[in-house]
């Protein structure tokens, strides 16, 4: 039997917790990096301190003082937010439309969405650049969160269409006979049921739009319309890189993201497994 | 409160597959009608034309005597259960029963009162705070059943809504279902492939095979006088043995295997049609309660069989033969396994629990040979009067 129980000091250092474990600090140790290195002197980064030799805030009022970075929070919330909403919003409908109703295309229409999410991004850019332009959207909100939304509502699409299909017709059948209309059952009866694909589609939307860089480096280049990856990577001048305050600002810039997949990540696993198993 | 009337339904899909044809039947008021057959007959297509999720092809629905044809499932007023119960599994049981009404913006007084009711029926008061996902297979099923009946609907519909239990809440809900019914009074469509489910529950059972409607009757006539082979086969369980036969000049006696059975006058009285048979063949049904064994000395009709399986069910013997005539197995009304399992001169009787009898045996039954019954080998029709 390969699953024997193990006895002694086998039940907790063996392959499984071992690999584990490599894995994991694989992954934590440049975020330890960062965050300790946020709260470093600037004396201190220069040599390679597993500690912080004394904590200092400074790189984080100077981010937030001497950066703009509270602007690019901002720009950064604004847009994702935005483009979030949208995609979910879109992607709800057309992911219950490919799903559900009967409509012709719909093999056609995937494949298509399919084909526009792995579409690389710079690609389009010059000619994205160009239209924006022509009808004087360059530094403005909606010059990023349109293209957002396009380039992430596919996938949106798709994981919120295998979400309704999961969900038995029958019970769309018992609103429409207990009297609710369309809207109605989408709204009681369909949405709650795809929450978990909503989360997952929805944070999977907004990480990619919080870490954008491209888009947001050439279609933005005001000061107040820069997101943080863009602002972050403008920090300093032509003679000094100021690694504190990037890596503080880069610390803020992750809270959000690891809030939301904290609260959200029992949705997000069932949402990525969903259709996996009949259940 | 309402009567239910289908007039020369047909259903043709988009494929060209023809599931229901030309069914016409009428279900009065408060009367349990059971839609009865194998799978693929066309009874759930026949239900959810009339719950109004499925177009019509062509024919005329009425409900309470007003073409439905085009109303939506909402104006018909009726309810449905769902085989898999489709409770809603992100509202407590209270507002899975009360969705509906809460649709109709009933005051929500009046709504509490009415899920209040309705739980009582069914025994639900204890769960209304419990999410679907919480209860056991009996209990959503009966929250599916509280959802239809809390809205007084006037037609009942339902698709096998007791297939998804194990056998002995079935039971049990079956009897539950036909209490609830009688309760609220209400006509109610019930599908199911499950024959004793059919016979046990309906005040009439319409059998379907192949989108064609074979029969429609009460089960008792069903059961003692089925139209043709394959209501007399499929209608029944253990199923009727029903063997290829011939008639010898004069219908005076009949050929089976290398048996022959004689008639008596009153079997000729009792079907003079049969005369029209002599020197014919035809297939004779006889059911395995009508195949009791043979007293010492036995004068009237046997049949002599080769037992080769005994199941003892305690009250009775289903004892298994074999006869070395031809078995007649009516398409569709068994399922393929226990086609299978039928073999070439294979049957069944039921016998008293202390018959001496073991397997090996070479048996003598009896024959109860006024409910014996006759079809036509080509049109597979009963043979009457």
């Amino acid at each position: 039997m390969r699953n024997r129980k193990r006895v002694g000091w086998h039940k907790y250092v063996n392959g499984v917790t071992i690999s584990t474990l490599v894995t994991v600090l694989f992954i934590l140790i440049p975020l330890y990096w960062l965050v300790a290195s946020s709260f470093k002197p600037p004396n201190d980064l220069n040599n390679a301190r597993l500690f912080p030799s004394s904590f200092s805030g400074g790189n984080y009022s100077n981010a937030f003082v001497g950066y703009d970075f509270g602007i690019y929070f901002r720009n950064s919330l604004i847009v994702t937010l935005a483009t979030t909403a949208l995609v979910l919003v879109l992607g709800t409908l057309a992911g219950y439309a490919l799903g559900r109703l009967p409509m012709r295309g719909k093999f056609t229409t995937m494949v298509i969405l399919l084909i526009i999410s792995v579409f690389p991004a710079v690609a389009v850019l010059a000619p994205l650049y160009l239209l924006l332009r022509e009808i004087g959207w360059l530094n403005s909100y909606q010059a990023l969160i349109l293209p957002y939304t396009a380039f992430n509502l596919p996938f949106a699409i798709w994981i919120l269409r295998n979400y309704m299909i999961g969900i038995p017709k029958e019970m769309e059948e018992t609103g429409r006979i207990d009297g609710a209309s369309a809207l109605r059952t989408v709204w009681s009866i369909v949405l709650p049921q795809a929450l978990p694909g909503l989360f997952t589609a929805g944070i999977f939307c907004f990480t990619a739009c919080w870490t954008e860089f491209l888009f947001a480096l050439t279609f933005n280049s005001s000061n107040n319309f820069r997101t943080i990856p863009v602002g972050i990577a403008e920090f300093g001048g032509n003679f000094q890189v100021p690694y504190g305050t990037i890596f503080a600002a880069s610390v803020v810039a992750t809270v959000p993201i690891g809030i939301l997949v904290f609260i959200f990540r029992k949705f997000v696993v069932s949402g990525l497994t969903s259709g996996a198993v009949k259940g | 409160m309402a009567t239910v009337s289908l007039q020369n339904i047909n259903k043709v899909y988009e494929n060209g597959f023809h599931a229901v044809k030309d069914l016409s039947v009428d279900i009065a008021d408060g009367e349990f009608m059971v839609l009865v057959g194998p799978s693929g007959c066309g009874k759930t297509t026949a239900l959810r034309m009339i719950a109004g999720l499925e177009d019509i092809t062509s024919g005329i629905l009425r409900i309470d005597g007003k073409e439905a044809n085009d109303e939506t499932p909402k104006e018909r007023d009726i309810a449905m259960v769902f085989q898999n119960y489709a409770l809603y599994p992100h509202m407590t049981v209270a507002e899975n029963i009360g969705f509906a009404l809460k649709l109709r913006k009933l005051p929500k007084d009046q709504l509490n009162a009415k899920v209040k009711e309705a739980a009582d029926i069914l025994g639900l008061t204890d769960w209304l705070d419990r999410k679907p996902g919480q209860l056991s297979g009996g209990q959503r099923q009966r929250v599916a059943m509280g959802r239809a009946i809390v809205r007084e609907p006037s037609v009942f519909l339902m698709d096998e809504p007791l297939s998804n239990l194990d056998a002995k809440l079935r039971v049990q809900m079956r009897a539950e279902v036909q209490r609830i019914q009688r309760r609220i009074g209400v006509a109610t469509v019930y599908v199911t492939h499950d024959q004793i489910e059919a016979m046990t529950m309906g005040d009439r059972v319409t059998v379907l095979r192949s989108g064609v409607l074979q029969q429609v009757d009460t089960p008792q006539n069903l059961y003692d006088n089925p139209d043709n082979v394959f209501v007399a086969a499929f209608i029944g369980s253990p199923a009727q043995n029903l063997y290829d036969a011939a008639l010898t000049e004069g219908a005076r006696s009949l050929k089976l295997g290398s048996q022959e059975i004689l008639l008596p006058e009153a079997v000729r009285t009792k079907r003079p049609a049969l005369a029209s048979y002599a020197g014919k063949d035809v297939v004779v049904g006889m059911r395995p309660e009508h195949l009791p064994a043979a007293k010492p000395g036995e004068t009237g009709p046997t049949l002599v069989g080769d037992v080769n399986l005994i199941e003892a069910l305690g009250s009775e013997l289903v004892v298994h033969f074999t006869i070395d005539a031809h078995r007649v197995i009516a398409e569709g009304a068994l399922d393929k396994d226990e086609a299978e399992a039928v073999g070439a001169g294979e049957g069944v009787a039921r016998v008293e629990a202390k018959t001496p009898v073991k397997v090996g045996d070479r048996m003598t039954f009896a024959i109860d040979i006024e409910d014996m019954q006759f079809f036509d080998t080509q049109t597979g029709l009963a043979i009457r009067g």
